[in-house]
């Protein structure tokens, strides 16, 4: 098995389907002969050819369109979206057409696109580059929303999503393109869509999160089982459309505490979301009410506040210490 | 401006005759007679509240019937809202329309072999996914069209900027026709924009426009097929404007176009009305009589009821009908929330 950053998980995953399905297209803006401003789609133009695997015109509502006609002429289009802040752009295409595709026509015509999008803090991109808008989507019917936290996650979903016959949006934190390395197999796997993983057993506190918040809150709680022996459970979601909420369930019976950690604003979130839910399905298991964690409603301050901004590390500390107190 | 025949049904331009038979001129009256008869009962239907959501088309005749008898069946239609006589004539059961106005979910569940999409509300979506529909043509190597319209204020937005350029720069086998009908609910074209024509949007996506004029059915006609030919022939992408004009209002949702609209210029647009033109000149080689006309009328008013007997008998659909349509596969939630709609 290879060791592999995120962002070779994500190539390795494209490059086995383009292999494994011919109606698998991949395009999107600097996405063929350049490999893409990450480099995610690297190599693969030269080896499916610009029939495959090719560049746009720039602009995110054509891409998305192009991407709904693709589909309902029975290709599987991956559609990139250059950074997941220009999506708004794209937003009728995604939300309002290919999300209710199988809607408008019985079930005659379905959109089996992926959508892919950098985004997340803390790594200094320009204004409108990593903001996580990822609550735009949750509202979105018929609309699956999946963002992996590491490498072996990231190639398991994504090929999940490519071979999924409804439309899944696949964002990827920029933070954790190259920030871990880890096992990963070189031939196509896929990882349930909908199902969360428990990255970090305890018994003492529920600690919901996704994405690169699920790194910043495995270090908050092995800083606390070191420090005062206090033991948090971590759920990584990996799929926060469908939420799974059973997992999250079962963990709140055993801790009875929970806190949701997000890198997004705190308003009608994912973790708004969650705390609904474990208030509809637990409430009478829980010993304090659950807390959230988020950044504040305000835009992103790109570059100079990022990392005040952004949930830290003892700002998580902070949350698990509040819940746990209540 | 493209025109063949003036407005009294004489042919201004031999050259640009379309070849067409007997049969096909008369399919083509026969379908616009059709039409106008179809929209008069859809209409009332609508005032009585047995239809839903419904856009007249009356004046558009020539424009849309003149264009969809050039396309092929399996040239892929992406209609917007008003553009349901050529989805119905592209193969969509008038009783699916039906449906599809009172937002049944069977309404755009297309026969197989039919191919077109339900019709289209947001302005210039159509035109980006056509984009897409043309691309996988040219990719899955298909003889195949892709052909969509837009009216004169949908040239405004940027997908309809979007969708032309992607399709001139794959070189995808796209027409689009633009319906000119001089105004995008009350807005006139001039306050749209200052291009001199909607046409020559086409040259900054780098692709072939004709404007023509759209009262004329062998004139839309025929520059539809010169578009569809070349697409099909891997020849790329063109724009059609066709100038037209609704007789009606907007839709049948309170609009009310004597608040936008002078009684002469509407005087004008009807003194060109398509069927009357059309008529004259079939009258003129005696292909169409009264009698003609006449039972089109009766096998018009029959098959509306007909459509409409046929939609009353759908059983309403159901939430969780609809819930089941959202994915492939009903995730727990959904499926939790659809528990709470079966008694």
């Amino acid at each position: 098995m290879a060791q592999m950053t995120m962002i070779q998980a994500i190539t390795s995953a494209l490059d086995n389907e383009l292999a494994r399905d011919p109606s698998v297209l991949l395009f999107g803006e600097d996405v063929g002969q350049s490999g893409g401003v990450f480099r995610a789609t690297d190599g693969l133009q030269k080896k499916y050819g610009d029939q495959r695997v090719f560049d746009t015109p720039l602009a995110e509502s054509g891409i998305a369109g192009l991407a709904t006609g693709l589909a309902l002429q029975g290709f599987r289009p991956i559609a990139e979206i250059q950074f997941f802040g220009f999506v708004f752009e794209a937003m009728d295409e995604i939300a309002g057409q290919a999300a209710r595709m199988r809607f408008r026509s019985g079930g005659r015509y379905t959109s089996p696109i992926v959508y892919r999008a950098p985004f997340g803090g803390g790594v200094k991109t320009p204004e409108m580059h990593a903001d996580s808008l990822e609550g735009l989507l949750l509202q979105t019917p018929g609309l699956k929303v999946v963002i992996p936290s590491n490498p072996y996650d990231a190639k398991g979903l994504l090929i999940s999503a490519i071979r999924d016959n409804d439309p899944v949006f696949f964002l990827e934190h920029m933070k954790l393109y190259r920030s871990m390395r880890a096992e990963v197999p070189e031939e196509a796997y896929t990882l349930p869509l909908g199902k969360a993983a428990v990255v970090r057993p305890g018994k003492d506190l529920t600690v919901v999160a996704y994405g690169a918040m699920v790194h910043t809150a495995l270090k908050a709680a092995d800083q606390w089982s070191k420090q005062k022996g206090v033991e948090a459970e971590i759920i990584d979601l990996r799929t926060i459309s469908p939420i799974d909420i059973e997992t999250i369930i079962e963990s709140v019976k055993k801790t009875n505490r929970a806190v949701v950690l997000q890198e997004a604003q705190r308003t009608a979130g994912a973790a708004a979301e969650i705390v609904a839910q474990i208030n509809e399905h637990a409430l009478y298991h829980l010993e304090g009410p659950v807390k959230r964690i988020t950044a504040p409603d305000t835009v992103y301050p790109y570059a100079q506040i990022e990392e005040e901004w952004l949930p830290s590390t003892e700002r998580v500390l902070t949350g698990f210490e509040a819940a746990l107190a209540l | 401006m493209l025109q063949i025949l003036d407005v009294d049904g004489h042919v201004v331009n031999e050259a640009l005759l379309p070849q067409l038979s007997h049969d096909e001129l008369r399919a083509i009256m026969r379908k616009m007679v059709f039409t106008r008869i179809w929209d008069q009962r859809a209409i009332k239907l609508t005032r009585q509240g047995r239809l839903g959501f419904y856009a007249p088309v009356a004046g558009q005749e020539a424009s849309m019937i003149g264009s969809e008898a050039a396309t092929s069946k399996e040239d892929f239609l992406l209609p917007s809202y008003r553009d349901v006589p050529q989805a119905v004539w592209h193969g969509w059961p008038m009783y699916q329309a039906f449906l599809y106005s009172r937002g049944h979910v069977h309404g755009g569940q297309m026969p197989e072999g039919v191919n077109v999409l339900m019709p289209q509300i947001i302005i210039g979506a159509q035109i980006v996914q056509a984009a897409g529909v043309a691309l996988a043509f040219k990719l899955k190597k298909e003889k195949r069209v892709a052909f969509t319209y837009i009216g004169d204020g949908g040239t405004s937005q940027g997908d309809f900027y979007e969708g032309i350029n992607f399709a001139g720069a794959y070189q995808a086998p796209a027409v689009f026709i633009i319906q000119n009908n001089q105004f995008a609910i009350s807005v006139p074209v001039h306050l749209q924009t200052a291009a001199e024509t909607l046409a020559q949007k086409a040259a900054a996506a780098g692709i072939p426009s004709e404007r023509v004029d759209g009262m004329d059915v062998l004139a839309v006609y025929s520059a539809t097929k010169r578009a569809v030919e070349r697409a099909r022939a891997g020849e790329g992408p063109s724009l059609i404007e066709s100038m037209t004009f609704r007789f009606g209002p907007h839709t049948m949702s309170g609009d009310d176009p004597t608040r936008y609209r002078s009684k002469e210029l509407e005087e004008s647009w009807q003194r060109r009305d398509p069927l009357v033109r059309f008529r004259a000149y079939l009258e003129g080689q005696s292909l169409w009589s009264q009698a003609d006309e006449e039972a089109v009328i009766e096998e018009a008013k029959t098959a509306v009821s007909e459509a409409l007997a046929k939609a009353d008998a759908q059983p309403k659909m159901t939430v969780p009908e609809l819930i089941d349509v959202m994915f492939e596969q009903l995730p727990d939630d959904l499926r939790a929330q659809r528990a709470e709609f079966v008694k």
